[in-house]
C-alpha cells in the first residue's frame, strides 16, 4: 500500500514539479503570481491532442501507449504554449508593466486571462474527457507490490532529464545567465546591455513549454479535461511557495513533497478531501517558513 | 408584463445581494489593498450556516435546527467572521500574492467540505426548504419577492452608509494609509497587522451575510451554487464598477450581473440543450475579457475612487 502510494505520489509530484518550475521562473522574473499558468498546462495538453488527431496513427513504441506522433505533438505543443504565454504578455502584462501598475493588478489580469483561456478550451474541444490513444497498457511490477504503467515510468525519467537540462541551461547558457541577472536586478542588467524584452520573451517561452510538457504528461497518465490545469493550480502554487520562488531544485522538491503528501494522505483521510491537502501544507509552510524551504532570502 | 416585472425583481434581488458581497470586497481591496481570492468560500460559509441553522430538521442531517430567520443571518455572519479571523491570523501578515493564493485555497477547501461532509451539508444533494420570511406571506409570489427585495435594499443601504462613514473615520484613513504605504503607516505607530485583520474580517462578514441572504432567497443550497466563478464575478463587479468607491461597487454588481444574465438568457433561448455548455463558457469568457479590458483601458472603472475628506473637515 505505502509503496504504491509513494510511486503514485512521485509521478504526480514530477508533473507538479514541471508546472511549478515554469510558474516559479515567471514569478521570480516578473514578480507576480500568474493565476493563468495552470491554463498553460491545459492548453499544452490540448494542443498536443490536436496534433495527434491530425497526424496518422503511428505504431506504438516499445511498451508505451503512444507512437512517434505524440513526440512530434509535444514539440509543437511546447512552442505553441510558449507563444500563447508570449501573446498574453505582449497584449496584457507588458502594457500593465509599462504603466507601472502594481503587481496585484497583474495578478488580476492573470485571473481574467485564465477565465478566457479555460473557457476557450471548452468552446474548441467540448467538456468531455479525451485521451491520446486507445491502447491499453499492462502495468509492470517494478518492486514487490508496486505497479506502474510503462508510460508513468517514462514520464518520471523524462522529468528528471528535463530538470537536469534546465539546470545546465540556466547555469551556463548566455540567455540563462541573462535571466538570472535580470531576476536579481533588472536595472543593472539593462545597463550591462542585456535586452530585457528578449529575456522576458525567453522566460515566457520556457515557462510555457514546461507547462505544456507537464500538461501532456498529466493527460497521458490521467486524462485530458478542460479543468485539468485549474484543478492543479493550488498544488502548483503550494509546490512553488514550498520550494521558494525562483529556486529550480526548490520547485522540484516542492512538487515532489506536494505529490507525495497528496498520495500518502489518501491512506489516512477520505479521498474526497485530497484536493485540500496542498492547502493544509501551504498554511503550515506559510506559518513556519514563508520564504520557502530552499530560498536564502527572507521574504514576507 | 407581469412576467418581466417578476424577472426584474428576481434579477435585482440577486444583483443587490452580490452587491453586498462586492461592498465587502471593496473594504478589503479598495480600502485596504487586501487581495481576497476566496470570496466564494466566505459566501458559502454564510449560506451553509444559514441553511443549517434555519432549515427544518431531516433525520439524516446533524444540523437543520429550524431557528428563526434573524438568528440564521447573525449566525451566518458570525461563522464567516470566525473563518476570516482564523485564516486572517495565518495569512494577513503575508502580502499581496501570498494572501491571494492562501484565500484561493480556503475557497477550494470549503467547496470540498460542502461536497464531502454529507452529515452536515447534505453533500451533493444540498439542503432544501431553507426558510424565507416572505414565503407565503402575501397572496402572490411577486408580492413576496418584492417584500424580500425591500429587505435586501434596506440591508444594502445600512451596509453602504456604515462603510461610507468608516471611510471618513480615522479608522478608514489608517486603512487607506496601509494600502498606499504600509511602512509609512507603521512608522506613524499604527499596528498595521491588526488593522488589516479587522478589515479582512469585516469584509468577509459582509460576504457571509450575502451568502445567507442568497440561501434564504433561493431556498436551497448545494456545492454547485458556490463554484470558483463567483469569486471572479465579484472581482469583475468591483473592478468594472470602480474600486475604492462604494457606489461603484453597487453599480458594478448591477452592470456585471446584468451582462451575465442577458448572455445566459440569450444562450438558453437560442442554443439547443446539448450546446448549453457553450452559453456558460461564453459568460465566463466575457467576464474575463471585461476584466482585462477595464484594467488596460479604464483602470479606475465606471466611477473611480473619489477623494474622501474627514467629516470634521470644513
Amino acid at each position: 500500500m505505502i509503496g504504491q502510494a509513494i510511486a503514485d505520489g512521485l509521478l504526480t509530484g514530477g508533473i507538479l514539479a514541471l508546472g511549478a518550475i515554469g510558474y516559479s521562473l515567471c514569478a521570480h522574473m516578473l514578480k507576480f503570481a500568474n493565476f493563468a499558468h495552470a491554463e498553460m498546462l491545459t492548453w499544452g495538453a490540448y494542443m498536443a491532442l490536436a496534433v495527434v488527431t491530425v497526424l496518422p496513427a503511428g505504431q506504438a513504441i516499445g511498451p508505451f501507449s503512444f507512437g512517434w506522433p505524440l513526440l512530434v505533438a509535444i514539440v509543437v505543443s511546447c512552442i505553441g504554449t510558449g507563444l500563447i504565454a508570449i501573446a498574453a504578455d505582449t497584449l496584457v502584462f507588458s502594457r500593465l508593466r509599462k504603466r507601472r501598475a502594481s503587481s496585484l493588478t497583474l495578478v488580476f489580469a492573470s485571473f481574467g486571462i485564465a477565465l478566457i483561456l479555460r473557457n476557450l478550451v471548452l468552446f474548441v474541444w467540448g467538456a468531455d474527457a479525451h485521451y491520446y490513444g486507445q491502447e491499453l497498457q499492462i502495468s509492470l511490477e517494478i518492486l514487490p507490490n508496486v505497479r506502474m504503467m510503462p508510460d508513468q515510468v517514462l514520464v518520471l525519467a523524462l522529468t528528471v532529464a528535463l530538470v537536469v537540462a534546465l539546470h545546465l541551461f540556466l547555469k551556463h547558457s548566455r540567455i540563462g545567465v541573462a535571466m538570472r541577472s535580470m531576476a536579481e536586478n533588472p536595472a543593472l542588467s539593462q545597463v550591462c546591455g542585456i535586452d530585457i524584452a528578449k529575456v522576458v520573451r525567453w522566460t515566457w517561452m520556457l515557462s510555457g513549454a514546461l507547462a505544456a510538457i507537464a500538461g501532456v504528461f498529466a493527460g497521458l497518465t490521467v486524462q485530458i479535461r478542460p479543468e485539468m490545469g485549474f484543478n492543479m493550480l493550488l498544488a502548483l502554487f503550494t509546490a512553488a511557495i514550498l520550494g521558494g520562488t525562483g529556486s529550480l531544485f526548490g520547485a522540484v522538491a516542492g512538487g515532489l513533497i506536494v505529490g507525495l503528501t497528496e498520495s500518502l494522505s489518501a491512506l489516512v483521510i477520505p479521498t474526497g478531501y485530497k484536493a485540500a491537502v496542498p492547502f493544509g501544507l501551504l498554511l503550515i509552510i506559510l506559518y513556519l517558513r514563508p520564504q520557502g524551504l530552499f530560498s536564502r532570502s527572507a521574504r514576507v | 408584463m407581469i412576467g418581466f416585472v417578476s424577472y426584474l425583481v428576481f434579477f435585482l434581488t440577486v444583483a443587490l445581494i452580490l452587491g453586498i458581497a462586492t461592498l465587502g470586497l471593496n473594504l478589503q481591496w479598495g480600502g485596504t489593498g487586501l487581495f481576497n481570492a476566496g470570496i466564494v468560500g466566505f459566501y458559502a460559509i454564510g449560506a451553509y450556516t444559514f441553511a443549517i441553522l434555519t432549515a427544518p430538521p431531516r433525520p439524516e442531517l446533524l444540523g437543520n435546527f429550524e431557528l428563526p430567520w434573524i438568528v440564521g443571518v447573525v449566525g451566518a455572519m458570525a461563522a464567516a467572521a470566525l473563518a476570516a479571523l482564523i485564516t486572517g491570523l495565518a495569512t494577513v501578515r503575508l502580502r499581496g500574492d501570498y494572501l491571494a493564493v492562501a484565500t484561493f485555497g480556503i475557497a477550494v477547501t470549503i467547496q470540498l467540505v460542502a461536497t464531502n461532509f454529507e452529515a452536515l451539508t447534505g453533500g451533493t444533494m444540498g439542503i432544501a426548504s431553507i426558510p424565507n420570511p416572505f414565503r407565503g406571506l402575501f397572496a402572490t409570489p411577486l408580492a413576496n419577492n418584492l417584500g424580500y427585495l425591500a429587505v435586501i435594499v434596506a440591508i444594502l443601504a445600512v451596509a453602504y452608509v456604515a462603510l461610507e462613514r468608516i471611510a471618513r473615520s480615522p479608522w478608514g484613513r489608517v486603512l487607506k494609509a496601509i494600502r498606499e504605504d504600509e511602512v509609512a503607516a507603521e512608522t506613524l505607530g499604527k499596528n498595521t497587522r491588526s488593522f488589516r485583520l479587522q478589515a479582512f474580517v469585516i469584509g468577509s462578514t459582509l460576504m457571509g451575510l450575502a451568502g445567507a441572504l442568497y440561501a434564504s432567497f433561493i431556498g436551497f443550497v448545494s456545492p454547485f451554487d458556490f463554484l470558483p466563478i463567483l469569486t471572479f464575478q465579484i472581482w469583475a463587479m468591483l473592478i468594472i464598477g470602480g474600486s475604492g468607491n462604494n457606489r461603484g461597487a453597487i453599480l458594478g454588481a448591477i452592470v456585471v450581473w446584468g451582462i451575465w444574465s442577458v448572455i445566459g438568457a440569450v444562450a438558453s433561448k437560442m442554443l439547443p440543450v446539448q450546446l448549453q455548455i457553450y452559453g456558460g463558457a461564453a459568460q465566463a469568457m466575457i467576464i474575463g475579457l471585461a476584466l482585462v479590458l477595464v484594467l488596460l483601458l479604464r483602470p479606475r472603472g465606471l466611477i473611480g475612487e473619489q477623494p474622501v475628506t474627514s467629516r470634521h473637515a470644513v
